[in-house]
C-alpha cells in the first residue's frame, strides 16, 4: 500500500498537470506561434524560465506565494478553508509552472510549422478561425502536441525539488514517488527504493516508446 | 446571377516601388501580364484580402471589399473570392473528397454531397476521391484544388499562374474546364501570367503591369504590339529594332520619314509626338514583313525596300531570312511553302514590304 500510493499520487499529479497544460498551454502556444507582438520574446523567456531555474528556487518562490501569508495562499485559504501549500492542489500549481516549457515549447513549434499556405487556403474557402484551428492546424500539429503532452507528463512524474519545497513529504497527500524513493534511501531501505525506481523507470520508458510509436504513425499518415 | 463587375483602385508601397493599380473587370477573363516582380501577386493578395492596401477601394458588384475612406476591410473568409496559385495547397491529412467539401461544411449533407459529386465528375477525379494528396500526381492535385475552389461558387476567381507547373496537354484540359465554368457562371476571372503566349491564348483582354502600375489595357494583339521598352520589345518578339533619326514629319498624311542610323535607308512610320531631327527607336516583327521577288505596284504599303537574301535558316514551322538592304539587315519570317513557291535562295534579290503601322516606336 505504502509502495503504490506515492506512485499513484505521482501519476495522478502528472495526468492533472499535463491535462491542464494542454488546456491552457495550447492557446498560449497558438498565440506565441502566430502573434506579431514585438515583445513576444519576453513571454517566451518567461515560459522557458523553469528549464534553467533550479527547482528549489521555483519551489521557494511558490512557497512564499502559496503559503498562508502569500497573496494566492491567503485567497485560497479564504476560499476553501485550507492552505494551498502542503496540499495536492498546491502541487498541481507548482507542477504546471515547472512543466510549462515542456508542453508549450513543443506546442509552439508544432503550430508554427503548419504551412501558412494551408491556413490561407482554409480562410479563402470561407472557414472561420475556429474551424481552421480544429480542422487544419490542430490535426497537422498533432505529433508535436502529443510530444508536449508526454514530455510534461514525464517531467512532472520525475519532479522532485519543487514538490519537496512546496508539498513537504506527507504520505498519501503530497508524497510522490520520487520523494518516497529519496525517503527510503535516507532510511537505508534500498530494496523498496529499488522497486520504486524500477517502476518509475518502466513507466517513463514505456511512455516515451508509446509516444514515439504514435508520432511515427501520425507522421506516416500525413505523408 | 448576382456577380458583377470588379472595381480595383488601390495604392500600397512595396519594396522596390509603389503599387498604384486601377482597373475594372466585367464578367470576363482578364489576363494580368507582367514580368515577375511587377506586383501582380500583390494585387491578387489585396483583392483576396491577404494583404491590406494602404489606400483606395476594391468593389465586387454591390459589395465593398475594401475601402480606406469608409474604413471597410472585409475578412478573407467573407469575400467569396476564389484563389488558386501554382501550389495546390491541399490539406495533406484530408482525402481529395474531404478537401473539395471543405468549403461546404455548413451546407446540409445532401446538397454538399451533390455538389462534391458533380465537381468530382466535372474534373474527372472521381477515382481519386478517397486518395490523400501525397498519393496523387501534381496535375491531379491541381485539379482537386481547382474543384475545391469552384464548388464554393466564388463571385470572383483569382488565378496566379495556376498551371505553370503542368505539361501542355494537362494544361489545355484544365483550361477548358475552367473556361467552361467561367462562361456558365459569368464570374469575373483574373488570370496572372508572365507567359505571353499564354496571355494570347487565354483572353481577349490583357492588362500589362510594370512596376506596380497598369501600363496597358486591351486586346493581346494591340497591347503586345505597342511595346514600351526595348527589353519588352525583345521578349515580345520584335526581331527588328533600329535606332533612327526623324527626317521629316507629315502631319497631314499621319506619317513620318525616319532614317535608320548610320545609313541612307528611309522608313515611313506612323506619326508620333516627335520633331524632325529627334532620335527614335523603331521596332518591327519579323512576321509582319512581306517578301516579293518583283517590285510590287499598286500597293498600300509605304515601305518597299530593295535587298538581297544573305542567309536562310529553317526554324521549326517557319523559315527565317536575313535580308540586307544596303548595310541594314532585316530578319523576316515566312512559311516554308512561301520559300518553295518563290524559289528563294541566298544571294537572290528581293523586295521587302513593310506597312507603316507595322513599325512601332520604343520608349528610349
Amino acid at each position: 500500500m505504502l509502495m503504490t500510493s506515492p506512485l499513484l499520487l505521482s501519476v495522478k499529479l502528472a495526468l492533472v498537470t499535463s491535462g491542464l497544460l494542454l488546456a491552457f498551454g495550447l492557446p498560449l502556444a497558438w498565440w506565441l506561434a502566430f502573434t506579431r507582438f514585438r515583445l513576444r520574446f519576453l513571454v517566451e523567456s518567461v515560459v522557458a524560465l523553469p528549464i534553467v531555474l533550479p527547482p528549489t528556487v521555483l519551489g521557494f518562490y511558490l512557497l512564499l506565494t502559496l503559503g498562508s501569508h502569500g497573496w494566492l495562499g491567503e485567497f485560497w485559504t479564504r476560499l476553501t478553508g485550507h492552505t494551498l501549500a502542503f496540499s495536492f492542489e498546491g502541487l498541481v500549481v507548482g507542477s504546471v509552472l515547472y512543466s510549462l516549457p515542456f508542453a508549450v515549447q513543443p506546442f509552439t513549434a508544432a503550430l508554427g510549422s503548419v504551412d501558412r499556405k494551408l491556413l490561407a487556403a482554409s480562410e479563402s474557402l470561407g472557414a472561420s478561425a475556429w474551424r481552421t484551428f480544429w480542422r487544419i492546424t490542430f490535426p497537422l500539429a498533432l505529433p508535436g502536441i502529443i510530444t508536449g503532452f508526454a514530455l510534461s507528463f514525464a517531467h512532472t512524474l520525475g519532479e522532485f525539488g519543487v514538490v519537496l519545497m512546496l508539498g513537504g513529504n506527507i504520505p498519501g497527500r503530497t508524497q510522490t514517488a520520487s520523494i518516497a524513493i529519496y525517503d527510503n534511501v535516507q532510511m537505508l531501505d534500498y530494496a523498496t527504493a529499488a522497486r520504486q525506481s524500477l517502476t518509475l523507470l518502466g513507466i517513463s520508458f514505456a511512455l516515451l516508446v508509446l509516444i514515439n510509436a504514435l508520432n511515427r504513425r501520425t507522421k506516416w499518415r500525413l505523408q | 446571377m448576382s456577380s458583377a463587375a470588379l472595381n480595383v483602385n488601390i495604392q500600397m508601397p512595396l519594396q522596390q516601388f509603389a503599387l498604384q493599380c486601377c482597373f475594372q473587370a466585367q464578367r470576363e477573363v482578364v489576363v494580368l501580364f507582367g514580368q515577375s516582380g511587377a506586383g501582380k501577386t500583390s494585387v491578387l493578395d489585396c483583392i483576396a484580402g491577404f494583404r491590406k492596401p494602404e489606400g483606395g477601394e476594391i468593389r465586387l458588384g454591390e459589395r465593398t471589399l475594401y475601402s480606406s475612406e469608409a474604413g471597410v476591410n472585409v475578412a478573407v473568409r467573407q469575400r467569396r473570392v476564389g484563389y488558386l496559385s501554382q501550389q495546390p495547397a491541399l490539406f495533406p491529412h484530408l482525402s481529395a473528397r474531404q478537401n473539395i467539401e471543405y468549403g461546404l461544411l455548413d451546407l446540409p449533407r445532401a446538397e454538399r454531397d451533390a455538389r462534391v459529386n458533380s465537381a468530382l465528375e466535372r474534373f474527372r477525379i472521381g477515382a481519386l476521391a478517397s486518395s490523400r494528396p501525397a498519393a496523387i500526381s501534381g496535375g491531379e492535385q491541381q485539379r482537386v484544388a481547382l474543384a475545391r475552389t469552384l464548388v464554393c461558387e466564388p463571385e470572383l476567381l483569382l488565378l496566379d499562374e495556376p498551371l505553370s507547373a503542368l505539361d501542355e496537354a494537362l494544361k489545355s484540359l484544365l483550361l477548358e474546364t475552367l473556361f467552361d465554368w467561367q462562361r456558365e457562371r459569368g464570374v469575373p476571372m483574373l488570370y496572372v501570367t508572365h507567359d505571353q503566349e499564354e496571355a494570347y491564348s487565354l483572353s481577349r483582354r490583357v492588362l500589362v503591369m510594370e512596376k506596380g502600375k497598369v501600363i496597358a489595357d486591351g486586346k493581346p494583339r494591340d497591347v503586345f504590339s505597342a511595346p514600351v521598352s526595348r527589353e519588352r520589345a525583345v521578349v515580345s518578339g520584335y526581331e527588328n529594332i533600329f535606332d533612327a533619326t526623324i527626317e521629316e514629319t507629315h502631319p497631314a498624311l499621319g506619317t513620318m520619314t525616319c532614317r535608320v542610323a548610320g545609313t541612307n535607308l528611309m522608313l515611313e512610320s506612323p506619326l508620333a509626338e516627335k520633331a524632325a531631327g529627334e532620335q527614335a527607336s523603331l521596332a518591327m516583327r519579323a512576321g509582319d514583313i512581306l517578301v516579293a521577288t518583283v517590285r510590287p505596284a499598286g500597293i498600300s504599303a509605304r515601305n518597299i525596300l530593295a535587298g538581297t537574301i544573305a542567309t536562310i535558316v529553317d526554324l521549326a514551322g517557319m523559315v527565317e531570312l536575313r535580308v540586307l538592304c544596303g548595310t541594314t539587315g532585316f530578319c523576316v519570317h515566312i512559311t516554308r511553302g512561301a520559300l518553295q513557291n518563290l524559289g528563294l535562295e541566298p544571294g537572290r534579290a528581293v523586295w521587302l514590304i513593310i506597312k507603316t503601322h507595322s513599325i512601332q516606336f520604343l520608349r528610349r
